[in-house]
C-alpha cells in the first residue's frame, strides 16, 4: 500500500507550486499597480499556507524562511509597511528564493543559506530593522499556560470557577470541563447559584453560576490550567493548592453536577439540549424557538445540565451572513471546477479518436454499399458525424489550458537575465488566458525561455546605447499569446535596436551560408539567424549562449508542427513570432497517395496545389528538378522516391504537386500521384508504437481501417534541399 | 456514537493530513475547503466538532466562526481553530468570533485528537 504520508507530502509540494505561482502573479500585480485589495491577502495566504504545510513535514528551512517572508507580508497587509516598488521588488526576489527553498525541500537538495540569509537581511531593512529578530524564530508556541512547580506537599486543589457569558457563546461547556477535571482525580463539586436572579430579571444569555471544585489529585497547576486552556479568558478562575486531605466544606451537595445522565428540560423549549438548565425559576420563553433538533442532538447526548445562560448572540447577524454569501456568490465560479486525473482525460481522448475513426469507417462502408445520400441511414450518419466532431472538440477543450502556467515562469527569468546582463527590463504579458492543449503547453516553455533570453541579451541594447538612442534606460520585452487561424501564436517583442542586417549578412557570407552576391530581402536576412551555428553576438554570452542557438529553437518548434520567424525594424526592435498547432492530438491533413501508399500532409504546411506543366520543370542536377513558379524556382521533391516507395521518379506531368512551406518559410513542391481530400485525423505516435521513421512525423488510422503515415514536411523538404545545397538559395531568392 | 469532525482548510495537504489523523483516531471526518464551503456543508451535516483554519480564500475562519455562531442550531458546536497564526490579536479575534479553542500549527496529531476529545462531549 502506498504510504499515506508520502502521498500527502506529494500533494503538499504540488500545492506549493500552485501557491508559488499565485504568489508571483500577485506580487507582479502589486508591482504593476493592478493589485486589488484581495491580492495582498492572497499573496500572504500563499506564503502562510506553505509555512503551515511545511510544519507538518518538519521542513524547518522552509518554515523559517516562509515565516520571515510572511511576517513582512503581514506588515503590508496591516498597512504597517507600504508596498513601494522597492519593497515589492524585495518580495519578488524573496519569492524566487522561496521557490528554491521549496524545491530543495522537495528534492532533498541544499538550501543556499547565503541567499536566504541575504533575503532575511533585506526584509530587516525594509521593515526598518524592526520585527526581524522576532521574525527569526518561527511558530512560537501557543497561548497562556502559566507554569508552576508542583509543591511536593500538595494533596489537592480547590478550584473556583465562574464562567462569563462569553464562555458559553463559544460553545464551551462547563460540564465538559468538569468531566476533564475528573480525569485528573476524584472531584467534588458545589454549585453556587446565589447570584441567580428572579425569573423576570434573568438574562437568558447571562452567566450567574460559580462552581467550587475540590480535586483530590496532587497534580501540577499546569495540568489543571490545561483543562481550562480554551476558557481561561472567559471565566474567573482561581486555583488554590490544599495540603493533605481535601475536605469539602459544609453544605457540599455531592453530585450536583457532572455525571451527564441527569438534567431536565424546560417544557417550552423542547428538544434542545443546550437549553437544559440548572434548577432555577422558570426563565422567559426563548425569543427564537426555532432550533434544529438534529443539530442539538450531538450535544444533548453528553451534556449534563447546564445553566440557562446560553447567549443568543445577536440574532440579527444573519444579514451579515447573507451578505457574505452574496459576496461569495461571485467567487463561487472559482470553485465550479473539478480535478480529474489526466490519465482519464487522455483515455477519453483516445476513445474519441477511435470513435472518429470508426465513424469514418462506417461512412465509407455506407458509401460503398451504394446507399442513397437522401436515405435515412445516410442522413443519420451525417448527424453522427457532426456529433462525433463536436464530442471531439469538447474533449479536446477539457485538456486545453491557459498558457498562464508557462507565462508565470517568465518574470523570474526576466529578473535573472536582467541581473546577469545588468540591463533594466520590464516584462509585459498579454493573453495569458489563451488556451492551448496541455501537450503543447508542456513544450512551449523551452522555446519561449530561449526567445526571452535572446530578446534581453541580444535584442535590448546596453544601457549606454539606449541612452544614446534617446530611449528610456528600461527596456521592454512584451510576451503575447493569441489564437490565429486555428493556431496559437506567441510573440516576443523587444524595443531594442533590431537586427543588425549588415552584420548578419556579412556573417552569413563568412560562414558560407549564402553566396556573397545573394540578393536577400530584409526579412530573409533577419531569418538567417535561425540557420545552424549562427550567432552574431560578438562573444557567446552565458545567457543566450549555452551552446544553444536559435536554430535549435527552430528545430524543437518544428518538431511540434510549429513555425518561428522574426521581423525587425532597425532602432525600434524585433518581434519573434512562434506559431504552433493548438493540439498535438489531432491534425487537419490532406489525404494523398504515392505509389499506392496513403499519406497525410499537414494542411498547415500546404500553400497551394497545382498541376505541373512540363515546360516549367527544369533539371537542376541528376536528382533534383526545380519548378518555375511565378518567376521563381522551387525545388521539387518526389515523395514516393524520398520515402523509398519507388525507384523511378514520377513524371511531373503525371503528378499532382503541392507547394509546401516548411520552417522558416522554406518552400518546396511535393509530387504525389493523387489528392483524395481533406480530413481531420487522430495522431498516433509512430515512435511509441513502432519506431521513428525519417520523413514521417506520425501515423493515423483511416476510415477503411488502414494505417496512413503523416508526412514530416520539414524533414522531407530539408533532406531534398540539402542534397541540392549551394545552388538552391540563389535559386530560391525569388 | 462516532464523533463527527468537520475540518475547514484550504490546503489540500492539510486536509489530507487532517483526514488521515482523524480517521486513524476513529472519528468520522467531513471536509470543507474554505469558510463558505464549510457553511454549505453545515446545511446538510451536523458535526460534533468543527476544526477550522483562519487564512482561507472566499471566507476566512473568523467569518466562518461568526456565521456558525449566528446559526441558532450551531451555537453549541465546539469550533477549534487550527492555525499557524501565533498573534495574540488574531487569537482574540477568533475568540471574539466565538471559537471554542485554539491550536497552533504545526499540529501534533495526538494533541489535535486530544483537543477534539476535550471539547466534544
Amino acid at each position: 500500500m502506498e504510504d499515506p504520508m508520502a502521498a500527502i507530502r506529494e500533494t503538499f509540494f504540488q500545492e506549493c507550486e500552485e501557491q508559488l505561482a499565485e504568489l508571483e502573479s500577485g506580487l507582479i500585480a502589486m508591482e504593476n499597480g493592478t493589485a486589488e485589495a484581495e491580492t495582498v491577502n492572497a499573496v500572504f495566504r500563499a506564503v502562510h499556507s506553505m509555512k503551515g504545510g511545511a510544519g507538518i513535514f518538519s521542513l524547518d528551512a522552509l518554515v523559517r524562511f516562509a515565516h520571515v517572508f510572511e511576517t513582512a507580508l503581514d506588515k503590508v497587509r496591516s498597512g504597517e509597511l507600504v508596498a513601494s516598488p522597492h519593497v515589492v521588488g524585495v518580495f519578488l526576489r524573496a519569492a524566487d528564493v522561496l521557490a528554491d527553498v521549496v524545491r530543495a525541500a522537495r528534492d532533498g537538495g541544499q538550501v543556499d543559506e547565503a541567499r536566504t540569509s541575504a533575503m532575511v537581511v533585506e526584509f530587516a531593512q525594509i521593515e526598518d530593522g524592526g520585527g526581524v529578530a522576532k521574525a527569526a524564530e518561527p511558530g512560537a508556541p501557543a497561548p497562556g499556560e502559566t507554569l508552576a512547580d508542583t509543591p511536593a506537599q500538595i494533596g489537592g486543589w480547590e478550584i473556583l470557577f465562574t464562567p462569563r457569558p462569553e464562555l458559553y457563546a463559544k460553545a464551551n461547556e462547563t460540564a465538559i470541563i468538569l468531566r476533564e477535571l475528573k480525569r485528573l482525580g476524584p472531584i467534588s463539586v458545589e454549585l453556587d447559584a446565589s447570584r441567580l436572579p428572579e425569573l423576570h430579571e434573568l438574562d437568558p444569555e447571562g452567566a450567574y453560576l460559580t462552581w467550587r471544585i475540590w480535586l483530590e489529585a496532587a497534580c501540577a497547576e499546569e495540568e489543571i490550567r490545561h483543562v481550562f486552556e480554551f476558557v481561561e479568558d472567559d471565566c474567573v478562575l482561581s486555583l488554590t493548592p490544599r495540603g493533605g486531605e481535601v475536605l469539602a466544606p459544609a453544605g457540599f451537595a455531592p453530585g450536583t453536577v457532572i455525571t451527564g445522565d441527569n438534567g431536565f428540560k424546560f417544557e417550552f423549549f423542547p428538544p434542545v439540549a443546550e437549553d437544559e438548565a440548572e434548577p432555577s425559576p422558570e426563565p422567559e420563553p426563548e425569543p427564537e424557538p426555532e432550533p434544529e433538533p438534529v443539530a442539538a442532538r450531538a450535544v444533548a447526548q453528553i451534556v449534563p445540565p447546564r445553566p440557562r445562560e446560553e447567549p443568543v448572540h445577536e440574532a440579527p447577524k444573519s444579514p451579515a451572513v447573507e451578505a457574505m454569501a452574496a459576496k461569495a456568490e461571485a467567487g463561487a465560479a472559482v470553485s465550479a471546477t473539478i480535478r480529474v486525473d489526466l490519465d482519464r482525460v487522455d483515455r477519453m481522448i483516445d476513445l474519441v479518436g477511435e470513435l472518429v475513426i470508426n465513424e469514418a469507417m462506417l461512412s465509407q462502408r455506407v458509401l460503398e454499399a451504394g446507399i442513397n445520400r437522401a436515405s435515412g441511414v445516410a442522413m443519420a450518419l451525417e448527424e453522427l458525424e457532426h456529433l462525433t466532431r463536436e464530442i471531439q472538440d469538447s474533449v479536446m477543450a477539457i485538456r486545453a489550458q491557459p498558457v498562464r502556467s508557462v507565462f508565470q515562469r517568465m518574470p523570474r527569468l526576466v529578473r535573472e537575465v536582467a541581473a546577469q546582463t545588468g540591463k533594466q527590463v520590464k516584462l509585459l504579458m498579454e493573453g495569458e488566458g489563451t488556451e492551448v492543449d496541455k501537450t503543447v503547453i508542456e513544450r512551449i516553455a523551452d522555446p519561449l525561455t530561449h526567445m526571452i533570453r535572446n530578446a534581453i541579451d541580444h535584442g535590448l541594447e546596453p544601457t549606454e546605447a539606449r541612452l544614446a538612442a534617446g530611449k528610456s534606460v528600461e527596456g521592454t520585452v512584451k510576451l503575447t499569446a493569441l489564437h490565429r487561424s486555428g493556431r496559437i501564436v506567441l510573440e516576443v517583442a523587444d524595443d531594442g535596436g533590431g537586427i543588425n542586417r549588415a552584420r548578419v549578412k556579412q556573417k552569413a557570407i563568412e560562414n558560407g551560408v549564402i553566396s556573397p552576391d545573394a540578393q536577400l530581402s530584409d526579412d530573409e536576412i533577419d531569418n538567417l539567424i535561425f540557420l545552424p551555428g549562427f550567432s552574431t553576438a560578438a562573444k557567446v554570452s552565458d545567457i543566450s549562449g549555452r551552446g544553444v542557438g536559435m536554430d535549435v529553437v527552430r528545430q524543437s518548434v518544428a518538431a511540434l508542427g510549429g513555425r518561428i520567424s522574426i521581423s525587425s525594424k532597425p532602432g525600434v526592435g524585433s518581434v519573434f513570432t512562434l506559431s504552433l498547432p493548438l493540439t498535438l492530438a489531432v491534425l487537419d491533413g490532406m489525404v494523398v497517395s504515392a505509389k499506392g501508399h496513403t499519406l497525410i500532409i499537414p494542411l498547415g504546411a500546404i500553400v497551394e496545389t497545382l498541376k505541373p506543366r512540363g515546360q516549367d520543370v527544369f533539371p537542376l542536377d541528376r536528382d533534383m528538378n526545380v519548378l518555375a513558379l511565378r518567376g521563381g524556382y522551387v525545388p521539387m521533391v518526389d515523395v514516393a522516391l524520398a520515402l523509398g516507395y519507388s525507384e523511378a521518379p514520377i513524371e511531373p506531368e503525371q503528378s499532382v504537386a503541392l507547394l509546401v512551406e516548411g520552417e522558416g518559410g522554406v518552400r518546396a513542391v511535393l509530387l504525389v500521384d493523387a489528392i483524395h481530400g481533406q480530413r481531420q485525423v487522430v495522431i498516433k505516435s509512430l515512435e511509441a508504437n513502432y519506431r521513428a521513421v525519417p520523413g514521417i512525423a506520425a501515423a493515423t488510422v483511416m476510415g477503411d481501417g488502414r494505417v496512413a503515415l503523416i508526412l514530416d514536411v520539414d524533414a522531407v523538404v530539408k533532406t531534398a534541399r540539402s542534397e541540392a545545397r549551394g545552388a538552391e538559395l540563389t535559386l530560391d531568392a525569388n | 456514537m462516532t464523533t463527527t469532525v468537520l475540518t475547514v482548510d484550504d490546503s489540500r495537504a492539510m486536509r489530507d493530513m487532517l483526514r488521515h489523523s482523524l480517521l486513524a483516531a476513529g472519528f468520522r471526518v467531513i471536509q470543507a475547503e474554505d469558510g463558505l464551503h464549510g457553511l454549505e456543508v453545515l446545511e446538510t451535516e451536523t458535526p460534533d466538532v468543527i476544526v477550522t483554519d483562519i487564512n482561507m480564500p472566499r471566507m476566512d475562519g473568523f467569518g466562518f466562526i461568526e456565521a456558525v455562531r449566528a446559526d441558532e442550531a450551531r451555537r453549541a458546536t465546539p469550533v477549534l481553530v487550527l492555525t499557524t497564526e501565533v498573534d495574540a490579536e488574531k487569537k482574540n479575534r477568533a475568540r471574539a468570533a466565538g471559537a471554542t479553542g485554539w491550536i497552533v500549527k504545526p499540529f501534533d496529531p495526538v494533541k489535535l485528537v486530544e483537543a477534539i476529545r476535550r471539547v466534544a462531549a
